[in-house]
């Protein structure tokens, strides 16, 4: 190149909005035809709970101490009108998650991790199986709109009922689990021909509004003549009228999924374009329950994106009387573990970015239903790291609460945090650091 | 024979009462009267029992049943008999949106007409409508059979697996992957037995044709794009 030439032509420069990523999903498109579909939940930058800060105590607060003061951790869900609500010792809890989407191992992991520290697993599209009644202490069995393995027995069999409206990946939407995964077993569990592509409903087939679902909660505390607590789950999209309405309907508790939550499987766009962050979506259901005097009468579980004890904290300062996580859950199992890197390689990805989870060629034997894969996972010892992250994400949740002076992690407030950022400010109701000024606020 | 008069008892004493029959009980036969379209009426049943309702039900009427024989007086509401799992629901008058929803087994019979999303999502349930369905009905439908002597609304069957339909009158039109298929012999023996269990008499198998599922949509290929 010539010292003229060097003058004309500027640098190359790549694009921000056509990035590698943005040009690289326009040269698959137009390769294949059909959208992306894959698993693992939103992956681009949100608004999250690392934009809140905890205060600690001072002078104007008065801590406790860390290793030697009380701090409790229990939590009891749905008491409004079960007769038998369930008590957790923990407030962490594993969100739904099928048998399908998940490996036989993988299941009863689940059920070893969560068992060993007194807290609960969740069934998910395709039904209840023995190994996961068998190995959870504390099951809650979810109603889908697809019914896939809906079975009165196992419905009697259930600690809490959860009835699923939607989904913090998937607002609206259903899943699918392509033909490698429907095996004979999962395809007798949901009457369908094994190897064919499966399409979960968006709907539930048999209630089509509030008034309904109110009618639905009824029939189901009829069955289980009012024993079992009923949940209902929906993706954060308009919280506060979702949060009202399930208040409404009859819910002993509601489970408010995030945009950061998970998937098995679902379209890319939907997933990175569809509901609300997490941090974004309590302050709003908080609000529905304070308004219509629910709130801790009817629990609020919050997922989508919590990865530790500080999310966890943050949570529950926020309102929550709980959290669940899934994509969590199935790392601290081993997905997507580096020391398969060279197996991921094969995949076409890298450990730690691994998302065809539909596609059942998971190396690490967690989202497969091929049963050489499958058997690599060992229960026993999964199960064992999955407990150590619930513990660990646990006391680190205590630590913090300790911290600002609470004998219960559920006595943790909004007071107790400030934003980083006016966004966050602004979306979590708490005030910009240093300052008193929550944007948007009249106070 | 038991008789639980809704008017002056509980909803909530009649299921209890009903979920705590055992194999030993002589009290096999019950009668249900001024049901006043309540909802949830005999739901989560699992004993052979013969319940009779004598009136009109609301909502998800014989829900989830099991083994039981109920017999509905009167109109359903919507949702009746939904992911029944077996025994039998027969409703002598007119049923409302989504009856036989999501069911597993046993046969639902509707003297009347049904609304629509008859048997949507069914998975083994046997349904036969003696009047006509709505739109959409079958919709996503997995297993079982549904037997309309009647007409069907549009959209019928749309996105079925491996249901079969039987319908006698006119159709307004098929979902996507439903098609009109051979009405074989096994197809009218089949269609026979249930013609009989429902109690449905001088009508002929040849009568019906047969609909169920092309299969061409059970795995996502661009060039079907255009059928959803």
């Amino acid at each position: 190149m010539s010292a003229q030439d060097r003058w004309i032509h500027t640098p190359p420069r790549k694009s921000a909005t056509f990035d590698d990523a943005a040009i690289a999903e326009i040269r698959r498109a137009a390769a294949t035809g059909i959208y992306d579909i894959r698993g693992a939940g939103a992956k681009r930058k949100l608004p999250h709970f690392d934009d809140l800060l905890f205060l600690g105590a001072s002078i104007s607060r008065y801590p406790l101490e860390g290793y030697r003061e009380k701090c409790a951790t229990d939590v009891v869900i749905g008491a409004r009108f079960a007769k038998k609500p369930i008590h957790l010792k923990i407030p962490i809890t594993i969100a739904g998650m099928s048998f399908g989407a998940l490996s036989g191992p993988a299941k009863e992991a689940l059920g070893r991790g969560a068992s060993a520290v007194g807290t609960s697993t969740t069934t998910g599209d395709g039904g209840m199986t023995p190994e996961e009644r068998g190995h959870s202490d504390l099951l809650v069995y979810q109603v889908l709109p697809s019914r896939y393995g809906m079975n009165p027995d196992d419905l009697r069999k259930a600690d809490a009922i959860e009835v699923v409206v939607g989904q913090g990946a998937k607002p609206g939407g259903g899943g699918m689990l392509l033909g490698q995964k429907i095996t004979e077993r999962v395809a007798g569990m949901r009457r369908l021909p094994v190897g064919i592509d499966q399409r979960s409903a968006c709907r539930h087939p048999d209630w089509t509004g509030p008034d309904d679902l109110e009618i639905k909660i009824q029939e189901l505390r009829e069955i289980t003549d009012w024993n079992t607590p009923i949940y209902v789950k929906v993706g954060a999209s308009r919280p506060y009228y979702d949060i009202a309405l399930a208040v409404k309907s009859g819910a002993d508790a509601i489970v408010l999924d995030g945009m950061q939550g998970g998937t098995a499987a679902t379209q890319d766009v939907f997933i990175e374009n569809v509901g609300l962050p997490t941090m974004c979506a309590i302050p709003p259901a908080v609000k529905a329950l304070q308004d219509l005097g629910m709130h801790r009468k009817v629990q609020l579980i919050v997922s989508g994106g919590i990865r530790n004890g500080a999310d966890v904290a943050k949570c529950l300062a926020l309102g929550a009387d709980a959290v669940a996580i899934g994509t969590a859950a199935l790392i601290a199992l081993g997905d997507n573990d580096p020391a398969l890197e060279a197996e991921y390689q094969k995949l076409g990805t890298t450990a730690g970015a691994y998302d065809d989870w539909h596609e059942g060629r998971d190396p690490a034997g967690i989202t497969t239903q091929d049963p050489v894969l499958a058997a690599r996972l060992d229960p026993v010892v999964a199960g064992r790291k999955l407990a150590n992250y619930l513990s660990v994400m646990t006391l680190e949740a205590q630590a913090i609460a300790r911290a600002c002076g609470k004998s219960h992690v559920h006595n943790l407030e909004p007071e107790d945090l400030v934003a980083l950022t006016m966004e966050s400010a602004a979306m979590a109701r708490v005030p910009l650091a240093g300052t008193n000024w929550i944007p948007g606020s009249n106070i | 024979m038991p008789t639980v008069d809704l008017a002056s008892s509980p909803l909530r004493e009649l299921n209890s009462v009903l979920h705590q029959l055992t194999p030993s009980t002589n009290e096999t036969h019950w009668t249900v009267t001024n049901p006043r379209g309540q909802h949830n009426i005999a739901v989560g049943l699992d004993f052979p029992a013969e319940i009779e309702i004598d009136g009109h039900v609301g909502y998800y009427c014989a829900g989830m049943n099991k083994q039981a024989r109920v017999t509905v007086r009167g109109n359903a509401g919507q949702g009746v008999a939904e992911n029944m799992m077996s025994g039998c629901v027969h409703v002598t008058g007119d049923a409302s949106q989504a009856a036989g929803a999501s069911g597993n087994g046993g046969l639902l019979v509707i003297d009347g007409n049904a609304s629509a999303r008859c048997g949507i999502s069914m998975k083994g349930i046997d349904i036969v409508v003696k009047g006509s369905v709505g739109h959409l009905s079958a919709f996503m439908a997995q297993a079982g059979k549904l037997v309309v002597l009647g007409d069907a609304g549009e959209a019928l069957g749309d996105s079925i697996y491996e249901a079969q339909l039987f319908v006698r009158g006119a159709v307004a039109s098929l979902g996507a992957d439903c098609i009109e298929k051979p009405l074989k012999d096994e197809h009218k023996i089949e269609l026979k037995k249930l013609l009989d269990d429902a109690g449905v008499d001088g009508i002929s198998p040849d009568e019906f044709k047969r609909y169920g599922s092309a299969r061409k949509l059970y795995h996502f290929h661009i060039d079907n794009v255009g059928s959803y």
